[in-house]
């Protein structure tokens, strides 16, 4: 009668087997450290170190040239004081809440249309990018091109349907909107990755929906837009980061040497200040303070946004 | 655990798009400076290496004076990092210990990189070469002297003069008084008279005040300064301070605002021959000097009359600007460095990079407009020998107009704290021009920031000095 040799867990041969894939396991970490450490030792080197030693700086009254001076809470408190935070705050609030929404929403609608464009897909997809690849100094005074109150593209435009319009780079009221506007310009990459998304979604979906007899309208909603959530959540929470720290436009259009003299407060946006902070006045511990509360900010957002986005984002094989 | 791993990249990649551009230099500041125990000898052979930030041998002007200068410190190598004065890379070779053997900055950084010790004072320098600093023109030589010491040595000079439209002025009934801000109720009227416009579209700037930039110009034309002249109080809510303010503003107000006069000017095609004299749409403006040859260049047909600017009792002024020489703390070459400065702005050197233009001017066909710096004996020798009636009015017109600016001249005196300073007075005049405050409350608001940053700056100053 033969005999199966059956070991009792805890046995002999199971420690062989879990020791054998503890080894295999820490071989393939090993590994795999050894393959990502380039870029771990970039990074300690280029990003993790200058960000401790910012929050040092951040205590410290520092010129760049002469030795930090430590002064404690101080640059912190100076936040509270300084009016032009609040004002940086307020204008990078603004823009952001504006700008992120509509920058999705007209990403999404031209993903949509490209997927509608059958051959001439190809062509569009290459001229919805090729913006993207001005460069952002370019595009500050693209803007104060197109926006000029006087012989501006868009002013000349509305004047088609008898509008008189703003003093887009002047007028306080009006420097943001333009600024929003123009940050269209280089919706292309959101619309190609968009576009990836929607050609992921399985066709069988559609179908179904219309043989029960659910409109465009209703297939975009219930089907399309779930389907591609997490493309969208993407799109969204890159351009949050960013929006908080809008920068190259808004300081070439209205603090750069095109306008050596002339500046707007309606366009300082927080990076902005904490530049000039920095690389003007040369109070770097000030400006490494205000850089660790804008990272606290950010912060807030993303994970408030990282908690929202687990009721409405859907990803493919993911397990709930 | 997972989880956990996603939180922290998450953590690390936030941070590192937030920090990233945020880069910093570290560094121990040296106590003794380049100066201390070099020989400044004008006989002695040099050596090594001379790296110039922030100068470009761009023109005939500058070539001829680095070749000069050049041949002045060999065997000892020049090397130029060219462009515009990076102040953060500047900075930052002065942290890391690496700083450039010389630097070619604006006049107006000298007070605030010498209160940080980014630059070393001349003095043993000036001595040790024999450089003359009588020739050097006073308001120019003052904004390098920051609490007693010369920081820099002075190079080119930069004026404004009044340059109009002369078609546009015979038809509105005017002449250069009119515009030159001698009568600041003629300016006005003046600029009524010739704007064209019609709300917020303009056709004709009549005049522009060239705000933000000429505050200072027509605070003095009032008679008053920005600030006090050791450099310590801020002026701006002088009486009459306020009183150009308004008149400068006022000046926008009647042609249908700033942004529409800002939009129109933004649109214009400046260096073209398509520019604002020359298209007949601005009547006048203060503008420095340079711009007679941008017009000269591209449009020499356009219908320009010159004169000075003046002040309201009719005298010539002139807000100076310019560039100077320096030598950074931890200069490796300073011996090196004293003796290129000091070549560059001799005056025969000025003298043959004048020669230089004229005879490039002349296989051109074009006149010579004169040659600001800010060596007073090289300008009187350079206008002497070398400016001649061009053969159209306008043009020597101009070239007096100019010369005669560069004899009234006022500049800021240096502080520690120059670029709050202009930020404070910049923004106060931005803030009315964009309508959201009135004159009166932002130069107040302005006399409080910018006063706190001289305080805050000069108490640093005091307390290093001992």
């Amino acid at each position: 009668m033969a005999r199966t040799q059956v070991h009792a867990p805890g046995s002999l041969g199971d420690d062989r087997a879990a020791r054998a894939r503890r080894i295999g396991r820490r071989r393939e970490t090993r590994a795999a450290l050894l393959f990502i450490s380039p870029w771990i030792i970039g990074f300690l080197i280029f990003t993790a170190w200058p960000i401790i030693y910012s929050g040092y700086l951040s205590l410290t009254d520092y010129d760049v040239i002469n030795s930090p001076n430590f002064v404690g809470l101080e640059n912190y408190e100076e936040l509270f004081r300084d009016p032009k935070i609040a004002t940086a705050l307020w204008n990078t609030f603004i823009f952001t809440v504006i700008q992120v929404p509509l920058y999705v929403i007209v990403s999404l609608a031209l993903a949509l249309l490209l997927d509608k464009a059958g051959r001439a897909s190809g062509f569009f997809r290459t001229a919805f990018f090729l913006p993207k690849m001005t460069p952002p100094v370019a595009v500050g005074i693209l803007l104060l091109l197109l926006f000029n109150g006087q012989d501006g593209l868009i002013n000349g435009v509305l004047g088609w349907f008898g509008i008189d319009g703003p003093a887009w780079t002047t007028d306080p009221d009006w420097v943001k909107p333009g600024l929003i506007l123009m940050s269209l310009w280089s919706v292309g990459s959101s619309v190609i990755i968009l576009l990836a998304a929607l050609r992921n979604v399985p066709q069988e979906l559609y179908d179904s929906a219309r043989v029960d007899g659910a409109n465009w309208w209703q297939q975009t909603r219930k089907i399309t837009v779930p389907m591609i959530s997490g493309a969208l959540f993407f799109i969204f929470i890159v351009n949050t980061i960013a929006g908080f720290q809008t920068f190259t436009e808004a300081y070439t259009a209205f603090f750069g040497s095109g306008n050596t003299t002339y500046s707007n407060d309606a366009a300082l946006f927080y990076v902005i200040y904490l530049f000039r902070q920095a690389f003007e006045f040369l109070e770097m511990g000030y400006a490494s303070a205000m850089a660790w509360l804008l990272f606290v900010i950010i912060m807030i957002f993303t994970a408030i946004q990282i908690r929202v986005s687990r009721r409405f984002v859907y990803y493919e094989g993911e397990q709930r | 655990m997972k989880t956990a791993a996603v939180r922290w990249s998450a953590l690390a990649l936030t941070a590192g798009l937030v920090f990233t551009g945020c880069a910093e230099g570290t560094s121990d500041s040296s106590d003794d400076e380049s100066g201390g125990g070099t020989v400044y000898d004008p006989e002695a052979e040099l050596s090594g290496e001379l790296n110039v930030m922030g100068f470009g041998a761009t023109d005939e002007i500058g070539q001829t004076r680095l070749d000069l200068a050049s041949e002045a410190i060999a065997p000892a190598a020049v090397s130029l990092i060219e462009g515009d004065l990076d102040i953060q890379q500047f900075l930052s070779a002065i942290a890391s210990g690496e700083p450039p053997e010389l630097v070619y900055a604006n006049r107006d950084q000298i007070g605030t990189f010498a209160s940080r010790g980014a630059i070393i004072p001349l003095d043993e320098c000036i001595d040790g070469e024999g450089i003359d600093t009588s020739i050097y023109r006073e308001p120019a030589l003052n904004q390098v002297t920051f609490d007693g010491s010369v920081y820099g040595i002075p190079e080119f000079n930069q004026v404004q003069i009044t340059q109009a439209n002369a078609d546009l002025l015979a038809a509105a009934g005017l002449t250069l008084d009119d515009v030159n801000g001698s009568d600041w109720d003629a300016a006005t009227a003046a600029t009524q008279a010739m704007y064209v416009g019609d709300g917020s579209s303009l056709s004709v700037i009549g005049f522009d005040s060239k705000l933000p930039e000429f505050l200072p110009l027509w605070a003095k034309a009032n008679g008053a300064d920005l600030l006090s002249e050791d450099g310590r109080t801020a002026q701006l809510d002088d009486p009459k301070v306020l009183e150009a303010l308004e008149w400068a503003v006022g000046i926008y107000d009647v042609q249908g605002g700033f942004g529409a006069v800002k939009a129109y000017r933004d649109s214009a095609d400046f260096f073209g021959a398509g520019n604002q004299f020359a298209t007949n749409v601005l009547g006048a403006m203060p503008m420095e000097q340079w711009y007679v040859n941008v017009v000269n260049d591209v449009s020499p047909d356009a219908p320009m009359a010159y004169d000075t600017v003046r002040d309201r009792e009719g005298q010539p002024l002139a807000y100076a600007s310019g560039s100077a020489w320096a030598i950074p703390e931890g200069s490796s070459n300073p011996e090196a460095a004293c003796r290129f400065i000091k070549t560059m702005t001799e005056t025969d050197s000025w003298i043959a990079a004048a020669q230089a233009r004229v005879d490039l001017r002349e296989a051109e066909g074009k006149p010579f407009t004169g040659l600001l710096t800010g060596n007073a004996e090289a300008d009187q020798a350079i206008q002497d020998q070398f400016v001649t009636p061009s053969g159209e009015q306008k043009w020597d017109d101009a070239v007096a107009a100019t010369y005669e600016a560069n004899e009234a001249t006022f500049t800021l005196p240096a502080n520690p704290a120059d670029a709050e300073f202009k930020t404070a007075w910049q923004d106060a005049v931005n803030r009315v021009l964009n309508g959201q405050q009135e004159p009166a409350e932002a130069l107040a608001q302005a006399q409080e920031e910018a006063q706190a940053a001289l305080d805050e700056a000069w108490s640093t100053w005091d307390q290093e000095e001992g």
